[in-house]
């Protein structure tokens, strides 16, 4: 397994967002977190970043992360994009672009930046822009690259279709395709629009106040009435 | 920084009985009045100095302990009140208590004036203009226009008032008894402020601004007038500070006597009128005993007891007490 | 008129030193919100390191760039046993320790050194006068370090990963950590560049004011007052404010109010800042929440 957490339990302070999760992403693998607005999926992918207070267990290709800094969490190969996106809004694309590669040492960091702005030939045209002059597509398909410049294995997603139109959405879907199927990443997705998740994961859990109260491959969720009426709402 | 009401007094917890009170305030008086009679001349001297210094830090415990605006810069009032008594009665022969409310109001004025500009903004305008003003405030007054006025570099001096009504007390008991008496009052004056409804008001701009404006406090005004009260308690400082030493001069109010009352706020408990009174008993001995070193030593040591209240009390010694009494009346079934 | 020009250029002179230590504080501003009081005493620290190397006969230069290399370690330093311990605590609790600092190093200084005012060399020198008696040897020297350096801060900040990576932890450290970039020591290093830019100022300027252990205060106040001008949150604004306040400064003094009341005039450019147009020329106002 590329990521395995066990309990998880995580919170802000003296609130306890998550009770208790179990749950896997295989290498390679795209995994879907479902759930309403405050069930804890945002609070999830901050635990595995040490953005908040974590209890319980969570390994990554077989270190454990609990405990760790942020930042030594993102150079192990962790990328996170997380809900307001995370981009430098006072700096340029390009600017952005870099950072996103800051870890890395390799001579494949131009090549990188080529098959990204191939990927999103939009952003190559606001090069030199301000990022906080994008749209919000573009500023999320920013954030996406600004993550895959780091070459995770585990990419982090934060409602990537959060306030864009649905042309977008498709686009930026498009995108997490290819990721997936080209690049060997592994994928954490917190999403809505569980129509959308369903379709690009292979497992998917259902999150309600802090705890998983139905999970399974993708596809059989898809097809389960009862789950589909109850939970998703569609 | 922990910052708690002042809950912990006689009367809070202990339930307060009008005999107990009465009884307090009896030993309190005596215990402020028998110093005068008990102590040779410079120790009093010295513990009027205190009195002075604590009803300084009081307030700028005012503006930055309860409302939560930073002064580094309280040293220039407590010059300007100092300057405004000399004056008046250097100049113009008023008596020493004439000149304490004029003090009062120029210090309430100069205060307004200052904290006008800075306060609309916020809590970093202010520590900058006041720790610019303080640094100014010699060069003011040294300067050759208000040489006149001021007496320039030689400063001006002064005679202690003597005693009225005939009364067997020297003018040193005299000078001690008058500057508890005033500074009783403002300690009242202010612990009343702090407890009305404009001193939770007060509170809740400091704890909260975002939900003090969403409740319809015109915070900038409230804040300009807690900053300009403020100036004014400092002021009457001065003004008894000048009387007391019989002497002022640009140079005994550099930009050091603000740091002095800054670290006097946060050793003895910022946002704590008890808190207050140990501030200046600290800023007055502590140096005595470090100077002892050298003259570099007071400085150094006041920075170092600084950053450590900051990281290991920043209660300070009110918060300090606090603790323990609070741990002491727990254990109590 | 000859007398007009020589006050404005000996105002970008001193403008320079006024600038650079704008630039320091907000440098340490932009990535913590706050404002080093000490920053004016730790120059002088600085300085006196300077003085006691060329003193010890080391050549002017090798003491100049071994100064700042010492006062970047002693920068680092500062941030990493002070300020981060009290990161997350009020805005007083940051005031007072830079009170703590600057009292401390204030007053050592004066323990170590001496309150006695020493001269400081400059390494700037010139037989005859230059630009018809216009500026003099030192004046133009310290302008061209003082453009250096702020020219080389710039490019830092513009060319280099290192640059880009501590911009990024100032504008928004939650994202720069989640690209990897060790914020605690972006910070750090930050503490690091205002301590060396400061020094090279006390350096540069030592030789007018001359040097004893509250040198740098009245700078500050210029510093302080630059920095407002040209927006607390804006470094090139900084630094512009800088230059327009020596300027303003020197004309005051040679045609106003004379030199005796140089820090009142500090303190009037900041109040009337304030009053007429609180976010300086090129920045936004700080509506801090306190």
């Amino acid at each position: 397994m590329l990521l395995e957490a066990r309990g998880l339990k995580a919170g802000y302070g003296q609130t306890q967002v998550l009770h208790g999760l179990d749950f896997d992403v295989a290498e390679g693998g795209v995994t879907a977190l479902l759930g309403a607005n405050g069930a804890g999926k945002t609070t999830t992918l901050r635990a595995i970043c040490g953005m908040c207070r974590v209890e319980g267990a969570v390994s990554f290709r077989g270190q454990a992360l609990p405990g760790r800094a942020t930042e030594d969490i993102v150079r192990l190969g962790i990328a996170h994009v997380p809900d307001g996106r995370g981009t430098f809004m006072e700096l340029s694309v390009e600017e952005n672009f870099r950072l996103g590669a800051y870890i890395r040492r390799d001579r494949e960091v131009a090549a990188d930046f080529d098959r990204l702005c191939g990927w999103f030939p939009r952003l190559k045209q606001r090069w030199k822009q301000q990022a906080g002059t994008l749209s919000g597509g573009e500023q999320q398909m920013l954030a996406i690259a600004r993550a895959l410049l780091l070459r995770p294995k585990l990419l982090l997603l934060d409602e990537p279709s959060f306030g864009l139109a649905p042309l977008i959405v498709q686009e930026i879907f498009d995108i997490m395709r290819r990721v997936r199927d080209e690049s060997g990443v592994g994928i954490l997705l917190v999403e809505q629009n569980a129509n959308l998740a369903l379709e690009l994961a292979d497992l998917a859990y259902l999150l309600e106040t802090g705890r998983i109260v139905a999970h399974g491959r993708a596809a059989e969720i898809r097809q389960d009435e009862a789950i589909r009426r109850s939970y998703l709402g569609y | 920084m922990t910052r708690m009401d002042e809950s912990l007094g006689p009367s809070g917890a202990a339930g307060g009985s009008r005999a107990w009170r009465a009884t307090l305030l009896t030993l309190g008086i005596f215990a402020a009045v028998a110093p005068a009679f008990l102590l040779e001349s410079f120790q009093l001297f010295q513990l009027t100095m205190a009195v002075i210094m604590a009803l300084a830090v009081l307030g700028l415990n005012i503006v930055t302990g309860y409302n939560g605006q930073i002064s580094l810069g309280h040293g220039a009032f407590f010059a300007v009140g100092a300057y405004v008594t000399a004056i008046l009665m250097s100049h113009f022969d008023w008596s020493f208590w004439a000149t304490l409310p004029v003090a009062a109001l120029v210090c309430a004025a100069v205060g307004y004036g200052v904290g006008f500009p800075a306060l609309r903004l916020g809590g970093l305008y202010l520590a900058l203009t006041t720790f610019s003003l303080a640094v100014a405030v010699p060069q003011i007054l040294k300067h050759k226009a208000l040489e006149d006025w001021t007496g320039g570099v030689q400063g001006l001096f002064l005679v202690k008032p003597d005693p009225p009504f005939g009364l067997a007390v020297t003018p040193d008991q005299w000078m001690y008894l008058s500057v508890v008496a005033v500074a009783a009052l403002c300690f009242w004056g202010t612990w009343n402020l702090v407890h009305s409804r404009i001193g939770r008001a007060l509170m809740a701009i400091r704890d909260n601004p975002t939900a003090a404006q969403a409740m319809g406090m015109d915070i900038s005004a409230l804040k300009t007038k807690t900053f300009a009260a403020s100036a004014m308690v400092t002021g009457i400082a001065g003004a008894l500070s000048a009387v007391a030493i019989e002497f002022v001069a640009p140079d005994s109010f550099t930009f050091g006597v603000s740091i002095t009352l800054f670290v006097g706020m946060v050793v003895g408990g910022v946002a704590s009128i008890l808190g207050s009174l140990f501030g200046g008993l600290f800023v007055l001995f502590v140096p005595n005993i470090a100077e002892a070193i050298s003259k570099a030593a007071p400085g150094v040591i006041y920075g170092v007891i600084l950053i450590l209240f900051l990281f290991l009390l920043p209660g300070g010694f009110a918060g300090l007490l606090r603790q323990i009494a609070a741990r002491l009346t727990r254990r109590r079934p | 008129m000859n007398g007009l020009a020589h006050q404005i250029v000996a105002g970008i002179a001193t403008g320079g030193i006024y600038a650079a230590v704008a630039l320091a504080i907000v440098m340490i501003y932009q990535a913590t919100h706050h404002v080093n009081f000490a920053q004016g005493e730790m120059a002088t620290l600085s300085t006196f390191i300077a003085w006691s190397m060329i003193n010890a006969g080391m050549p002017y230069w090798v003491a100049f760039f071994a100064t700042v290399a010492v006062s970047f370690a002693i920068g680092v330093a500062i941030e990493r046993l002070l300020m981060r311990p009290v990161q997350n605590a009020p805005e007083l609790t940051h005031v007072g320790v830079f009170i703590g600092l600057l009292l401390i190093i204030g007053n050592a200084t004066g323990w170590i050194f001496g309150y006695t005012t020493k001269s400081f060399p400059s390494p700037f020198h010139s037989d005859k006068p230059l630009a018809g008696g216009l500026i003099s040897a030192h004046e133009l020297g310290s302008t061209v370090v003082t453009l250096a350096v702020l020219l080389l801060v710039w490019a830092f900040f513009r060319f280099t990963r290192l640059g880009l990576a501590m911009r990024a932890a100032a504008y928004n450290p939650r994202s720069a950590r989640l690209v990897g970039i060790r914020v605690g020591w972006m910070l750090a290093l930050g503490w690091g560049l205002a301590a060396a830019i400061g020094a090279v100022a006390g350096m540069m300027v030592a030789p007018i004011v001359f040097l004893d252990p509250t040198m740098m205060l009245g700078i500050l106040l210029y510093a302080f007052a630059g920095a407002l001008l040209g927006g607390i949150d804006n470094p090139m604004g900084a630094v512009i404010g800088g230059f327009v306040v020596g300027v303003l400064e020197n004309l005051a003094g040679a045609y106003v109010v004379g030199t005796e009341l140089k820090l009142t005039v500090a303190l009037a450019i900041i109040i009337g800042v304030l009053v007429v147009r609180p976010s300086g020329l090129f920045g936004r106002v700080v509506y801090s929440r306190v």
